[in-house]
Formats: structure tokens, C-alpha cells, sequence
């Protein structure tokens, strides 16, 4: 098992006496983890990331990186490099004296400077760069200069603030795949801070979903998304059919509820006894069929409302008499203009009892 | 400004049509109304003519005519070996220099910590730099005098610096807060990233940023010192005399085109001087854009 | 932005000698006026520390209060003045095209960049007897005489009177609504400027004329710039030294210039610096309604 390079523990953050950014926040990440805090605005990330580079200090609790705590230690003297969301690139200097800066601030003989400026330049692919000026380069090449810039310093951890968020969209994913090559070959730690969760997902091995200075969840991208642990994390990540449900009893390792629409039904679920649950189920998990469903499965009927399409697939929105809306998802499996169902069609959305999430938060 | 082209048909004479129609005025262009236009015009030669008359009858040759009797450069020559008027140029150039130096540096201080700092008293603080700027110049000189007289300090060159540096400060302050807003901090902080003290991290990084600003800065303590005639007045002594108190008293005596040429030359002096701090802090924007 | 005791060291050697200066060479000097204006004169003509308004009674004596009354017309005349044409400047200004713009801008901050000095006693020779103003309406009155003339009506028009426009009250004002001009036209530029136009839009498309528009909508929008550039203009003229000096002759003398004379041949030190604070409490009286407004009108108008 490997060492966790970075331990938060416990850590809380308050701004002024009333604004509480982070709340007992603990997380272990381990070396070598390529890791994402996830979550809309104002949920504490970007605190939390600049904790552990030095410029917020903890109101409570300790950052401890490779074994040591960071208590009264400056940025300058931290084992881990950032990558600003602005990148940072130094106006008034040239692509080596930003690359080189780092080293030379810190003493290292001119005659090295050079040598390993042209080795990190080549690592992202900036090869022939040193005399250019910051102005003279566009956005990803500014930022595979921060890259280049912060990876020299041979940090333990490396922070990404927002990495992606100011490229559009084609280079966005180019610059994914090129994040993750560059954590492959140089082999640290990699902690990036994103409100895109398809970033997240993509290019993690874990992320801890953040909500109000709180970590509602960690865990690998497939867990997060098939086993979410509460109601926010199964609505933040990717799209979810929500239902509330009265529980009626548990037996055999199955809940029994009752649920507006879905009537009473039994799905599996090992957890602690509750009054009241959410039922929660994937749009892709969904079949819609004109006849009703065979026994066995969840299934709620109603009139198609609204078909969204986008070319792979459809977003069907099926209402019942009661109000309630199911989103499905439908691949374009067979190529043909006219889909499956049409606005107006009365359809079953059913699905399989294994594949309905029990949400208890 | 998009022209409409209409062409207008050629009628039953035979005439060309035409090719540019004026286009009509919109609502809020009231720079197009023919009233503003005359008021502006009217403004303007009010503005410029007294002064422009100045500069134009010091090459005037004849002493007191408003007709023009031709074209010379003797009053500029006479002014130029006029002993009074040189010993105050070389003691106001001597004055301005010493300023400068001086309320740049403090100025620039104080306008860093004002950009970088919190802290309780600063709306006063804020309120207490911005009085030499706005109280009338009169006030302050006579507290000058009134403050040298007390602590027994002849008038002189000295008192007129130390005059010049106090109220030259609080400009230099707010030429380089605004300067500095529009910094992008987290320059400063990936340099203390890559491992650079504080020390380390103001020389490479904050000062880069702050040199147009100091320049501009200068330049108007210069120009300010130069200009200054009223607290200067409270606080010269004999042989203390600066250009402007020199044309002041020859001014006072009678308005010659010799006077005029000095003026001339203050003019010229101090807008060439302006005009390059504009040039540098209007390019420098550019260079260093940070935000 | 840190906050100071995060950093004690740092900001001490900042502040250190901005402060020191200001403190010791503008704060205390405005002290020891301050304590003056309390005081009395002795008789060799030096300044004793007692504590007495006597001089600020003086000051409201008759002579006095002329001078000081004097002033507040002159500054208020003025005022008025730089309001009446540097609004229609201003409207010109801020809705031009942009490349005019720069240039209008410039042209009216230029004359600021001069010496003030100079731009106040290039007025003698436009204004004096023989000066360029009654040069050219001479000219005008003889071509007019001319012309009637010519059409059949000589002696109409009797010899030229030149106007006396020098070293009195006018010729004060004249100049002074020349110095102060920018000072009245750049809070209003920027005012004018940062205004969304389409409340003037807004207004016209239903149906006000431009007039109307211009005081139902333009002015009231506008009002905390006119404020700020009527206030600054009025301090700024009640203080004037020089325009009153070189070309108000005995007429058209302000405070400012009283108070020079009681720090020069008067010998009345005390008096003089209670003169002297008058005008500062009155700064400081304008600088908080000021503010005052400022703070209101950005609570108030959420534009």
C-alpha cells in the first residue's frame, strides 16, 4: 500500500469570524495519485489547494506533506510547485528565465539552469521556446510553460488550479490527455482542483467531491458514479432520476418502499434502517417499451414530454399523471431518422432492481 | 461609423447621381449638434488664446504693441543673459531634482503599502495624504513659514525642498496605487512558489511592474516642484529665488516679451516632460499587461 | 491584500518615511496654524500662544468680512460659470466617437499641464487698456462705424470706449473660470462617461424631447459628478492667490490674498492663521458633504 504523500486532518478554515470555508475536512492522498477535488463554486477546493501550497493557513488542524507537518512553513520552502489558474507567467521575462526562475532564486549555478531548462521545455514539447516572450505565445503554451516551470523544481506534489478551465473546448481535451501523459512520465503526485467533472472523471484515480467546506465523498470515478453516497453527489456527478421514498420495512437484505409513481417496490440494500430514502436511478439504466414490462423490475408509466437529441444519443423526458418527470437516455443504435418513441407516445420506463441507487443522505 | 451609400437615381435632366449622403444624426450624438460644436470652438480659443498670444508675442518684435512688428528671438536671448532669470532656473532645476529623489522613493513607499495593506487607520490615512493635494496652496505655505519661523530655520533653498517633498508625496502615492491595482498578485505568488523570499520575489517580480509608475510618478514631482509658485512663495528666502517667483516678480513690474520668452520656456519644459510620462504610462500598459 | 500584522516589518519600512515626512513637515505646521489662530500679537509684532477666538471675531469685522464675502461670490460666480460651460463640454465630450475623444479630452487638460502662473498673467495683455480684447472689438466697432457709414448713417457710433477689464472683480472671474475649468469638467466627463446610455435612450424612446431628457434623466444621473466638480471648483477658487494678486488690483482682492499680507507687512501672524483656517474648516466641511454624497449616491442608484 503506498504511503500517503499528502494528510489533511481535520483541517477547518474560517474567513473573518462568519465565513466558514472548510469544515473538519480530512483526506489522504496517496503517492503517485493522480487526484481531483471536485465541486461547484464556494465548496472550499481552491481553499483547500492552497493550503497545501502554503498561502492560506488552517485555522484548525494540520497539512501534513510526505510525513511532515507544514505548520509555519513557507510557500517557498514547501515540497510542492503550482500551477495558477492564470497561469502566472511572468510578462517581463522570456519562456527560460520563467522556466529557470525557480532555480535561480534558489542558487543553482547558471550552467545547470540551462541544462535542465532544455530538458523541461522538451517535456512539454516546448523544445526552441527559451527566447520567445509570454506575449507571444497562446494560452496552452503559456500554461505548458507554468508546467514547465513548477515540474523543474522536481516538487513531490504537484497543484493544478482549474487546469482546463480557460481552454476551449478542442484543446481542452488535447491538454487532458497531454496532463496525464506528463504525471506518467514523470511519476509524482498530481492534486487538481476542477468544477468540471468530466475533468474529474476523466483524468483522475480519485476525487473527493466537495460541498460547503465538506467532503461529501471520496472515491474512484466509476464508485463515485455507479455507488454515489448521498443525494448531492448523485446529482453533481453526471444526471440522475431522483424519487422520494417512505421505507415500509427490510427483509432478506431488501428495502421495501413505497414512492409516488413507482408504487411499492423492493430493491437491495444492506445499510441501516431509515424512515425515508431517495431512490435514484442512471438515465442510460432506463428501457422504455410500449407494453408494460416483465415482473421483477422498477417501472414507472407515463407520456413522453420532450425529446432532446443529440446525434448519439436522446434525452427522453416522460411525465406520469402525477407530475413527476423520468429522464431517459436512448442510444442511436440503428440508423434511422425517426426514433423509438415520439412526443406524446405513452411508454413504461423501467429498469432493473440492482441498478436502483438507495441514497440515504 | 458605417456611411450609408445612397445612390440617387438619375432623374428626368440627366444629373450623376450621387454618392455620399451625410448620414443622419442619432439621438445621443450630441457632439454633431451644430450648438455644441460653436460652444465648443468658443471654449477653446478661450482656453488657449491668452496663452497661445503669450508664446506667440515673445517672438513679437516690439515691446508693447498687440500688432505684430515682426518676427525675432531677441527677448529670448535677453532672458537667456538675464543673470536673475538664470540663477532661478539653475536653483529651480536644483529644487526639482532634490524633490524628485526624495518624494519618489517615500511616495512610492507609501503608495505600495497603501496598495498591499490593511489595516484600521486607513481611511484616515487615505483622508490625510489627500490633504496636501486639496488644500488651498495658501494654507499650507503659510504653515510652512509659520513652522520654520518657529524652530528659528532660515528660508531658503533647503526650506523650499523640504516644502516641495511633502506636497509631492501624496501624488507620487497615488500614481503608484493605481499603478499597482492592476497587478496580478499571483505573480508575486508563483514566485514565492518557485521558491523566492520576499526580498527575491519584490526585486524580480513587483519592481519590473512598478517602473512605469515610478517614472511617471517623477516626472509629475518634477514638473510639480517646477510649476509651484505659492507655497514656494512663503518659503524662499533672498537668494533662494526659483523661476517661477523670478517671472512673478518681473511680471509684476511690467509684462515684456522677455517675460513672455521665459514663460516659453517653462511651457515648453514642463509639457515635454508631461508628455513623456503620458507616452510611458499609456505603453507600458500594454507591455506589462498582467491582468 | 494583507493584512499589517501579517507582515509588521514589511509595512513599517513603507509607511516609515511618508509618514515621517508628513507628519513633521505638513501635519505639525498645520498644528502650530492651528494653535496661532488661538493666539494674540505682541508688540514688537511676534505671535503669542493664548487661547482666544479674538481673531476669528476679527475675521467677521466689517473690512474683513467684505473680503471674505467678496471671495464667496467670486468663487460662487465662478462655479456657476465652469458649470454652465463645462456640462455642455462635457456632454460633448463623453458622447464623441472615440478617436475624438482622446483628442477633445486632451485638449482641454492640456492648458492644466502649464503653470499657473503664466496661465493666469497671460490675461494681462488680453484684458489690459491696449490688450488684445479691446484690440479686436475696437476693430469691430470701426468696421461696424463703416459700414453704417457706407449705408448712410455716420456718427451713429461714437468713439471707442475700451472696456476696463483689468485689476478689478471681472477680470478676476474671467481668469479664474479659465484655471478652473478642467477641475469642473473632468468629474463630470467621468460621470457622464460611465453613464449607460441607455437611460437616455430609454427616455427619448418614450416620447421626452432631448431637453427633457437632459434634466429628467441626464442631470439627476449625473449629479454626484456635478457635485463633486462643483464642490472641488468652489474650494479650489476660494483659495486662489494669484488670479486675485496679478489682476484684481484693489478691487478684487480674496482671502487668500489677506492672509498673505497678514504673513507679510501686517506682522499678524495669529490673525492670519485664523484667516487661514477659516478657509480649512470650510475645505473640510465641503470634503465630507462630498463624501457624504458620494457614499449616498452609491448606496442609492443602483446603476
Amino acid at each position: 500500500m503506498s504511503r500517503a504523500i499528502v494528510s489533511i486532518q481535520n483541517v477547518s478554515k474560517l474567513f473573518g469570524s462568519k465565513v466558514v470555508a472548510l469544515d473538519d475536512v480530512s483526506l489522504d492522498i496517496e503517492e503517485g495519485e493522480f487526484f481531483a477535488l471536485l465541486g461547484p463554486s464556494g465548496c472550499g477546493k481552491t481553499t483547500l489547494l492552497r493550503m497545501l501550497a502554503g498561502f492560506e493557513i488552517p485555522t484548525s488542524g494540520r497539512v501534513m506533506i510526505d510525513g511532515e507537518d507544514m505548520e509555519g512553513v513557507d510557500p517557498n520552502r514547501r515540497p510542492v510547485n503550482m500551477v495558477f489558474q492564470s497561469y502566472a507567467v511572468f510578462p517581463h521575462m522570456n519562456v527560460a528565465s520563467n522556466v529557470g526562475y525557480g532555480l535561480k532564486v534558489t542558487g543553482v549555478p547558471r550552467s545547470e539552469i540551462d541544462a535542465q531548462v532544455e530538458e523541461a521545455l522538451a517535456l512539454v514539447k516546448l523544445d526552441g521556446y527559451e527566447q520567445r516572450m509570454p506575449s507571444q505565445l497562446s494560452g496552452g503554451q503559456r500554461q505548458r510553460v507554468a508546467l514547465a516551470r513548477a515540474l523543474i523544481k522536481r516538487p513531490k506534489v504537484l497543484l493544478l488550479d482549474e487546469p482546463l478551465s480557460a481552454l476551449d473546448a478542442k484543446l481542452r481535451e488535447a491538454m487532458q490527455l497531454e496532463l496525464v501523459r506528463l504525471r506518467n512520465a514523470v511519476g509524482i503526485t498530481f492534486i487538481i482542483v476542477t468544477h468540471d467533472q468530466n475533468e474529474a472523471l476523466s483524468m483522475a484515480n480519485r476525487v473527493a467531491v466537495m460541498n460547503g467546506g465538506r467532503v461529501a465523498q471520496v472515491a474512484t470515478p466509476a464508485e463515485l458514479y455507479e455507488f454515489p453516497n448521498s443525494r448531492f453527489v448523485a446529482d453533481f456527478i453526471g444526471k440522475i432520476n431522483l424519487l422520494e421514498a417512505t421505507v415500509a420495512g427490510m427483509e432478506n437484505g431488501r428495502l421495501l418502499a413505497e414512492a409516488p409513481g413507482l408504487g411499492r417496490v423492493a430493491v437491495p440494500f444492506s445499510g441501516a434502517a431509515h424512515d425515508e430514502i431517495g431512490l435514484a436511478i442512471r438515465p442510460e439504466k432506463i428501457r422504455l417499451d410500449r407494453g408494460e414490462p416483465m415482473e421483477g423490475r422498477l417501472k414507472i408509466r407515463g407520456r413522453v414530454r420532450e425529446i432532446a437529441y443529440y446525434g448519439d444519443e436522446s434525452h427522453v423526458f416522460i411525465e406520469d399523471g402525477g407530475g413527476i418527470i423520468i429522464t431517459a437516455n436512448v442510444a442511436n443504435d440503428t440508423r434511422t431518422t425517426r426514433g423509438p418513441v415520439s412526443v406524446g407516445d405513452e411508454v413504461w420506463a423501467s429498469w432493473a432492481p440492482a441498478d436502483t441507487l438507495v441514497l440515504t443522505e | 461609423m458605417k456611411t450609408e451609400t445612397i445612390a440617387q437615381p438619375v432623374n428626368a435632366v440627366g444629373r450623376a447621381p450621387r454618392l455620399r449622403a451625410k448620414r443622419r444624426i442619432l439621438p445621443l450624438e450630441y457632439t454633431r449638434w451644430r450648438s455644441l460644436q460653436v460652444l465648443l470652438a468658443a471654449i477653446f480659443i478661450f482656453l488657449y488664446f491668452p496663452i497661445v498670444s503669450l508664446v506667440a508675442f515673445s517672438f513679437n518684435n516690439s515691446k508693447r504693441n498687440v500688432t505684430w512688428q515682426g518676427f525675432t528671438f531677441d527677448y529670448y536671448v535677453k532672458a537667456y543673459h538675464n543673470a536673475g532669470l538664470h540663477e532661478a532656473f539653475i536653483h529651480s532645476m536644483i529644487i526639482a531634482s532634490v524633490s524628485t529623489l526624495v518624494s519618489t522613493i517615500a511616495g512610492a513607499m507609501l503608495g505600495l503599502a497603501l496598495y498591499r495593506f490593511r489595516f484600521g487607520l486607513k481611511g484616515f490615512v487615505d483622508g490625510w495624504i489627500s490633504l496636501p493635494i486639496v488644500i488651498p496652496e495658501v494654507c499650507m505655505g503659510v504653515a510652512m513659514l509659520a513652522f520654520f519661523a518657529l524652530i528659528d530655520f532660515p528660508l531658503g533653498l533647503t526650506t523650499i525642498i523640504v516644502s516641495h517633498i511633502a506636497f509631492s508625496i501624496p501624488f507620487v502615492a497615488v500614481v503608484i496605487r493605481a499603478r499597482m491595482a492592476g497587478f496580478d498578485e499571483s505573480l508575486e505568488e508563483a514566485s514565492r512558489d518557485l521558491g523566492a523570499n520576499q526580498l527575491q520575489t519584490f526585486w524580480n517580480i513587483t519592481l519590473p511592474y512598478m517602473v512605469p509608475g515610478l517614472v511617471a510618478g517623477a516626472l509629475l514631482a518634477f514638473t510639480l516642484s517646477l510649476d509651484d509658485f505659492v507655497i514656494t512663495f512663503f518659503t524662499s528666502g533672498p537668494g533662494s529665488t526659483t523661476f517661477p517667483i523670478k517671472i512673478y516678480s518681473m511680471v509684476r513690474f511690467s509684462v515684456t516679451p522677455e517675460v513672455n520668452a521665459a514663460s516659453t520656456v517653462l511651457i515648453v519644459l514642463t509639457l515635454t516632460l508631461t508628455v513623456i510620462a503620458m507616452a510611458i504610462q499609456g505603453r507600458s500598459g500594454k507591455h506589462m499587461a498582467a491582468k | 491584500m494583507q493584512d499589517w500584522r501579517k507582515n509588521k516589518l514589511a509595512f513599517a519600512i513603507l509607511m516609515a518615511p511618508a509618514s515621517f515626512w508628513l507628519i513633521l513637515f505638513f501635519t505639525i505646521p498645520l498644528a502650530i496654524v492651528w494653535v496661532y489662530s488661538f493666539g494674540g500679537r505682541g508688540p514688537e509684532g511676534q505671535t503669542l500662544i493664548q487661547f482666544s477666538f479674538d481673531n476669528y471675531r476679527r475675521s467677521l469685522e466689517w473690512i474683513h468680512l467684505g473680503i471674505i464675502w467678496k471671495s464667496i461670490v467670486i468663487a460662487t460666480i465662478t462655479t456657476a460659470a465652469c458649470l454652465v460651460l463645462g456640462f455642455p463640454l462635457a456632454l460633448a465630450i463623453a458622447f464623441a466617437p472615440s478617436r475624438l475623444k482622446n483628442v477633445l479630452l486632451l485638449l482641454v487638460i492640456l492648458p492644466f499641464w502649464t503653470n499657473l502662473l503664466i496661465r493666469t498673467y497671460s490675461w494681462i495683455a488680453v484684458l489690459r487698456e491696449k490688450g488684445f480684447l479691446n484690440f479686436g472689438l475696437e476693430w469691430l466697432w470701426n468696421e461696424t462705424d463703416w459700414v453704417l457709414t457706407l449705408l448712410g448713417m455716420p456718427d451713429v457710433l461714437g468713439d471707442f470706449q475700451p472696456l476696463r477689464l483689468l485689476y478689478n472683480l471681472p477680470a478676476v472671474v474671467i481668469a479664474l473660470i479659465h484655471v478652473q475649468l478642467p477641475f469642473m469638467v473632468l468629474p463630470l466627463y467621468a460621470t457622464l462617461e460611465k453613464l449607460d446610455k441607455s437611460f437616455l435612450e430609454a427616455s427619448l424612446d418614450l416620447g421626452a424631447s432631448q431637453w427633457r431628457t437632459l434634466l429628467s434623466v441626464t442631470v439627476p444621473l449625473a449629479m454626484p459628478g456635478i457635485a463633486s466638480g462643483v464642490l472641488l471648483t468652489f474650494i479650489l477658487s476660494l483659495g486662489s492667490f494669484l488670479a486675485p494678486d496679478l489682476l484684481g488690483g484693489t478691487e478684487g482682492l480674496m482671502i487668500g490674498n489677506l492672509i498673505a499680507h497678514q504673513f507679510g507687512p501686517s506682522r499678524d501672524w495669529a490673525f492670519g492663521s485664523a484667516l487661514s483656517f477659516l478657509i480649512m474648516y470650510t475645505t473640510f466641511i465641503v470634503l465630507w458633504v462630498r463624501s457624504a454624497i458620494a457614499s449616498r449616491s452609491e448606496g442609492g442608484v443602483g446603476i
